[in-house]
């Protein structure tokens, strides 16, 4: 009776996180799509609900009743695993993001890790897709992404190690509480530029959409999918940049505290403040996919093993030698 | 304690299960997913008795990194569509002894190494010590690395880069009449030189291409 209470609880907890995140992934598709319609001087989609607020619920209900078509030749349990695990790893990592002081679903020791081990596990949602379809656009696209998607983790990883050695705990509240003095976009502005550049190869965004490229792979591994299968793989990648906004203003710009703490900003609650934060954040994202030409595959490798990998190892040295000079360096 | 057993043998099953896959499934691009899930699976089991450290590590490193890397391969080299004949083959059953004597001796290692645990007490007690202190085990996984063990630590940082070096080496080789592309010379292209208005006299054209 006692671990079925627990199991209720924990589930109303994962419901209450999951819903609202579910629906602002509907919600940021739309966003999204309007400020890239913006930026090309047209109006987006406007039609369905106030200000085209509800077209994502219009698209899902497409896609739910349309067919879903696997290939003869495709291997049927990865094929359909693939969405599948997209769409689960894309959730999961929610669970340590925190909303406010003890506002966080699991507050685990090593947070950081987790998010990283997790959207270092998203790649084998788009390999295994390719590889099932049985096909040569897919094949191409997933080869791609799988080399895009390790290379941009390095330069990922070794940010995080920047940000890791001005607060010495891996825990993510740590993180947001160690930001109270300055945000760390301030001291580790290069480092904040070069992440928000790595997150958007991370989660295949334009410029780096290479797996996808419509012009020369059809649309990638997703080239097979129909349906609900292909809306799957689809809200797994925005839950994916959300998740990359949230990380981003997690490391750099102060998690759930307000800019200022004086007195009219402090009545706003924390997570208010993540989510204006995951909002900016995207907003970049949708104008840089608005503004910004795709790279070509050689260019993409040489950014992030050429420029990326050796800017960011230097930051950390940087780093370490003047928090260990100037006797900054958190206490355990 | 029924949940976190309950537990343990969930992932210890699915680990020995998938284990096993890896070895027996005839295709080998379903091997390597196998072996993912036995990776997940023992990262899991990390996570359960409280090194939470290594569990991450693990499925960063091996999952996300090494894994991709092996299914990058195996793919690539499309091992999955000959079928592997090896299998039916009278040849396969002259491996067996040696296999066995292998598979023998790894598993005396194995008693020696967890048997010799039992005379080393320090060991015990140098485990324990930072789940006394209340300090989390990445803190002392640190402490412990970097201060007794900071030689071993660099020497084996030093081995895998002179591995990294070698693996550069052995596969490097200067390519003749390969084109490439150079960014500067791209880039600080400009208008000037790349449009050119011509006169072109009537029925005569002109020469675009030399």
């Amino acid at each position: 009776m006692e671990y079925l209470n627990i199991i209720f609880q924990e589930s109303y907890k994962i419901l209450f996180l999951l819903v609202p995140v579910l629906v602002s992934v509907a919600m940021i598709v739309w966003l999204d799509r309007r400020v890239w319609a913006f930026v090309q001087k047209r109006q987006g989609p406007n039609v369905v609900g106030p200000f085209g607020l509800l077209q994502s619920l219009a698209d899902a209900l497409k896609y739910i009743f349309k067919e879903i078509i696997i290939p003869a030749s495709s291997n049927k349990v990865i094929f359909i695993l693939a969405p599948i695990i997209t769409m689960t790893l894309a959730l999961i990592a929610w669970a340590v993001i925190p909303f406010g002081v003890e506002q966080v679903l699991a507050d685990i020791n090593v947070g950081i890790l987790y998010i990283f081990a997790v959207s270092s596990l998203g790649v084998y949602g788009i390999i295994m897709g390719g590889w099932a379809s049985n096909s040569k656009y897919p094949f191409l696209g997933a080869i791609r992404s799988a080399a895009q998607m390790v290379s941009y983790e390095v330069s990922i990883g070794i940010i995080i190690i920047n940000v890791l050695l001005c607060v010495g705990s891996l825990n993510l509240n740590d993180i947001v509480v160690a930001q109270k003095e300055m945000w760390f976009v301030i001291p580790l502005f290069p480092m904040f530029v070069i992440f928000f550049i790595s997150a958007l190869a991370e989660t295949n965004r334009p410029p780096f959409d290479l797996p996808e490229a419509e012009a020369e792979l059809v649309a990638g591994y997703q080239t097979e999918y129909s349906g609900m299968m292909y809306a799957m793989f689809w809200l797994g990648e925005y839950a994916n940049i959300l998740l990359m906004c949230a990380l981003g203003s997690i490391l750099f710009l102060g998690g759930w505290l307000s800019p200022i703490d004086l007195y009219p900003f402090n009545l706003i609650p924390g997570a208010l403040w993540l989510i204006f934060k995951i909002l900016f954040l995207f907003i970049l994202f949708a104008l840089v996919k608005a503004i910004v030409p795709r790279y070509r595959y050689d260019q993409l490798m040489r950014l992030g093993w050429k420029i990326f990998l050796p800017l960011s190892l230097t930051y950390v040295v940087l780093t370490a030698s003047y928090l260990f000079y100037f006797n900054l360096l958190p206490t355990i | 304690m029924i949940a976190h057993a309950i537990f343990f043998y969930v992932f210890s099953v699915i680990a020995v299960v998938s284990a096993i896959m890896v070895t027996v499934s005839k295709n080998t691009v379903h091997s390597v997913f196998f072996l993912i899930l036995d990776f997940i699976s023992i990262s899991c089991l990390f996570i359960m008795i409280g090194a939470e450290f290594l569990g991450m590590i693990m499925l960063i490193v091996y999952v996300g990194a090494v894994a991709v890397l092996f299914l990058f391969v195996v793919m690539m080299l499309n091992v999955a569509q000959q079928k592997n004949q090896w299998f039916v083959s009278k040849d396969s059953s002259r491996h067996i002894p040696i296999g066995l004597l292998i598979s023998v001796i790894i598993f005396f290692e194995l008693i020696i190494v967890i048997g010799g645990w039992k005379y080393k007490p320090d060991l015990f007690n140098s485990a324990k010590s930072s789940l006394e202190k209340g300090v989390s085990n990445t803190h002392s996984l640190g402490q412990v690395l970097y201060t007794d063990y900071i030689h071993v630590f660099q020497i084996s940082g030093m081995i895998l880069l002179i591995a990294m070096i070698g693996a550069i080496v052995l596969t490097f080789r200067q390519r003749e009449g390969v084109k490439k592309q150079s960014y500067l010379k791209q880039i600080s292209r400009e208008r000037t030189e790349g449009v050119e208005v011509l006169e072109v006299a009537s029925n005569k054209g002109v020469k675009i291409d030399d």
